[in-house]
């Protein structure tokens, strides 16, 4: 623990984080007011003592919108990676274990997903099954399947080429073994530093797809809609857009932050001389 | 007579090479009786590890193939052996220890769990009974403070631990086999008499048998009861230990030892260390006559035409030289 926090980057990024996630746990449990309940007399009120970062265009409190939007991103950050991790460790194992036809096949799929431009895929998924969260969410993750697939198949092919796998065949475990007590926990640290990466780079697709308003839906607050609906009143309630685009860029570089000092104490290449 | 433990007959591998087949292994036999010794030795590159390899079964193909022969162990032809009945034979029947303890073991899981995964893996023990007996096994190997080293990282050992934990590992299911390729290659000397006394030390007390692959001869006179000597992928001299340090009939055999430094020698103290002149010929070409004929001191016309088998020498001693049939030809250009 010492080792990781000892780190700037690290230390920052947590701190950053962790502003974001108290942010998230106390929205679930009580906001300054309710973040949906909209109010006529308090329409486009500048930062005050009562709504400390304003309220939008139908009154609605601009800071509980801006809590509950962090669920909605760290919900957004969780499920993608965990679809881009589970899956692309599949293929990835896989494709480095059986090379050949599989590894073609895993790494020809990946050269495809990645050949499509996301945003425009993304767009595509979520007009095709319809603007939602979970299908801005899916749309996101089935992006992350080849970095990850990728990322697993050129550490695990180096993990596969050392000693260690012979003597563990030697000793009789079987393939299966070897991949989930051998492979693995030596890809993990690389995997886990993507995947802090990609968390951030979620967050901000998600607020791009909500922006377009093909992620979150009304009412529900997420920072990329209510990004959306300031635009019409950028003149008159900056504050509307200032608020949730200093969330986003708050949580990104805080997480981004995360990553690099991940990297930086777990990866022994990257040990600078201090 | 009871049949031997592990008995190899003519083994070939090949590997395929962009630049050809390489015959890393030819025809080669090799019997082990249980609860013996033997020694393989030979310089890099003669098929020594390939050899043990094939043994397990962990020959990669492509590239690499097994071309003929057949490997018995307990009866049974290993070569047939197919998945998991082979898996069940690797680390339970048959261990093998690696050269390089560095590399050899998982740096991210803690050696307790290493030397206890063959249990689990075998004998269908809980982690907890494993542990328990990998606890026992680092203790025989002599690891210091066991209870305490159960949790570390390899990386938090030395060398020397290290190779004790590679030994208790391949110990832990007691194999009636045990293979040791260049066990004490990579450690420093004090340490390999330490590892080689251990080595003996659980072999008499288990009973197994050792084949132990080396290009030290120094650590084959200490250890092993035969000795087979490997050359180009063939065995070119095998016998007794003392009768091959002390009559030693293949050239190769002679410049082996004669390269090797000896204490006591008074007298020749400032000699030069002699040296095989040349290296191992690539294992692509297609040999006509004897394989090491380029080397040899008392190459002669029927050495570069045809190539050698293996004939007694004398009693329990086999050679594969022409120099046998024309023992007169040494002393010509020697």
């Amino acid at each position: 623990m010492k080792r990781f926090f000892g780190n700037l980057n690290f230390s920052v990024g947590f701190a950053l984080s962790a502003v974001v996630i108290i942010a998230a746990g106390i929205s679930l449990i009580w906001t300054p007011f309710d973040a949906n309940k909209m109010s006529a007399v308090e329409r486009l009120q500048g930062p005050s003592w009562s709504h400390p970062l304003g309220t939008d265009q139908y009154g609605r409190d601009t800071l509980s919108r801006v809590m509950t939007g962090a669920v909605n991103s760290i919900i957004v950050g969780l499920v993608t990676v965990a679809i881009g991790l589970s899956i692309g460790i599949v293929m990835g194992l896989a494709a480095s274990y059986y090379g050949r036809f599989v590894d073609e096949a895993v790494m020809r799929f990946s050269d495809l997903l990645f050949g499509f431009p996301a945003v425009l895929t993304a767009i595509l998924i979520t007009s095709t099954l319809g603007p939602s969260m979970i299908n801005a969410m899916l749309a996101i993750g089935i992006f992350y399947i080849p970095v990850f697939a990728r990322l697993t198949r050129a550490v695990a092919i180096t993990v596969y080429e050392r000693e260690f796998i012979t003597a563990a065949r030697a000793g009789g475990v079987s393939e299966l073994g070897i991949m989930w007590r051998h492979v693995l926990p030596n890809i993990l640290s690389p995997l886990l530093i993507q995947g802090t990466i990609q968390f951030a780079v979620a967050i901000l697709a998600e607020a791009g797809l909500s922006y377009l308003g093909l992620g979150t839906q009304p009412p529900a607050a997420s920072w990329g809609r209510m990004l959306n609906e300031a635009q019409t009143f950028m003149s008159r309630a900056p504050w509307m857009a200032v608020f949730p685009g200093l969330a986003i860029a708050w949580a990104v570089l805080g997480i981004n932050l995360l990553g690099d000092g991940l990297r930086d104490t777990l990866d022994p290449k990257m040990v600078r001389a201090r | 007579m009871t049949s031997p433990l592990l008995e190899i007959l003519d083994l070939s591998v090949h590997f395929h090479t962009p630049e050809g087949i390489v015959c890393a292994v030819d025809r080669v036999n090799i019997a082990l009786n249980s609860g013996e010794t033997i020694g393989l030795v030979g310089e890099s590159g003669c098929g020594k590890s390939v050899t043990s390899l094939a043994v397990l079964g962990l020959i990669s193909s492509p590239p690499g193939r097994i071309a003929g022969g057949s490997i018995l162990f307990d009866g049974r032809n290993l070569l047939a052996l197919e998945g998991d009945r082979l898996r069940r034979i690797r680390g339970r029947e048959i261990s093998m220890i690696f050269q390089e303890p560095m590399t050899s073991l998982n740096p991210v899981l803690p050696i307790g769990r290493q030397v206890a995964e063959p249990l689990m893996v075998h004998k269908g023990f809980t982690k907890k009974e494993a542990l328990e007996l990998a606890a026992e096994w680092l203790d025989q190997v002599k690891i210091p403070a066991v209870r305490r080293r159960l949790n570390d990282y390899p990386h938090q050992l030395s060398g020397g631990m290290r190779q004790r934990v590679m030994i208790a590992m391949a110990m832990v299911c007691g194999p009636k086999l045990l293979i040791a390729d260049e066990p004490t290659t990579a450690l420093d000397v004090t340490i390999q008499a330490q590892i080689l006394s251990l080595m003996v030390g659980l072999k008499e007390k288990s009973g197994m048998a050792l084949l132990l692959i080396t290009h030290d001869l120094g650590v084959v006179a200490q250890m092993v009861s035969r000795v087979m000597v490997m050359y180009a992928g063939q065995i070119v001299e095998a016998g007794g230990v003392s009768d091959l340090f002390d009559r030693p009939f293949h050239p190769y055999t002679q410049g082996l030892l004669r390269s090797m430094p000896r204490l006591g020698d008074p007298g020749k103290k400032r000699k030069r260390l002699n040296e095989i002149a040349g290296s191992v010929p690539l294992l692509t070409e297609r040999f006509i006559g004897c394989r090491f004929a380029d080397r040899c001191p008392y190459t002669f016309d029927l050495c570069r035409l045809q190539a050698p088998e293996l004939t007694d020498v004398r009693e329990g001693q086999v050679a594969r030289c022409w120099l046998i049939f024309q023992p007169e030809k040494r002393s010509l250009n020697a």
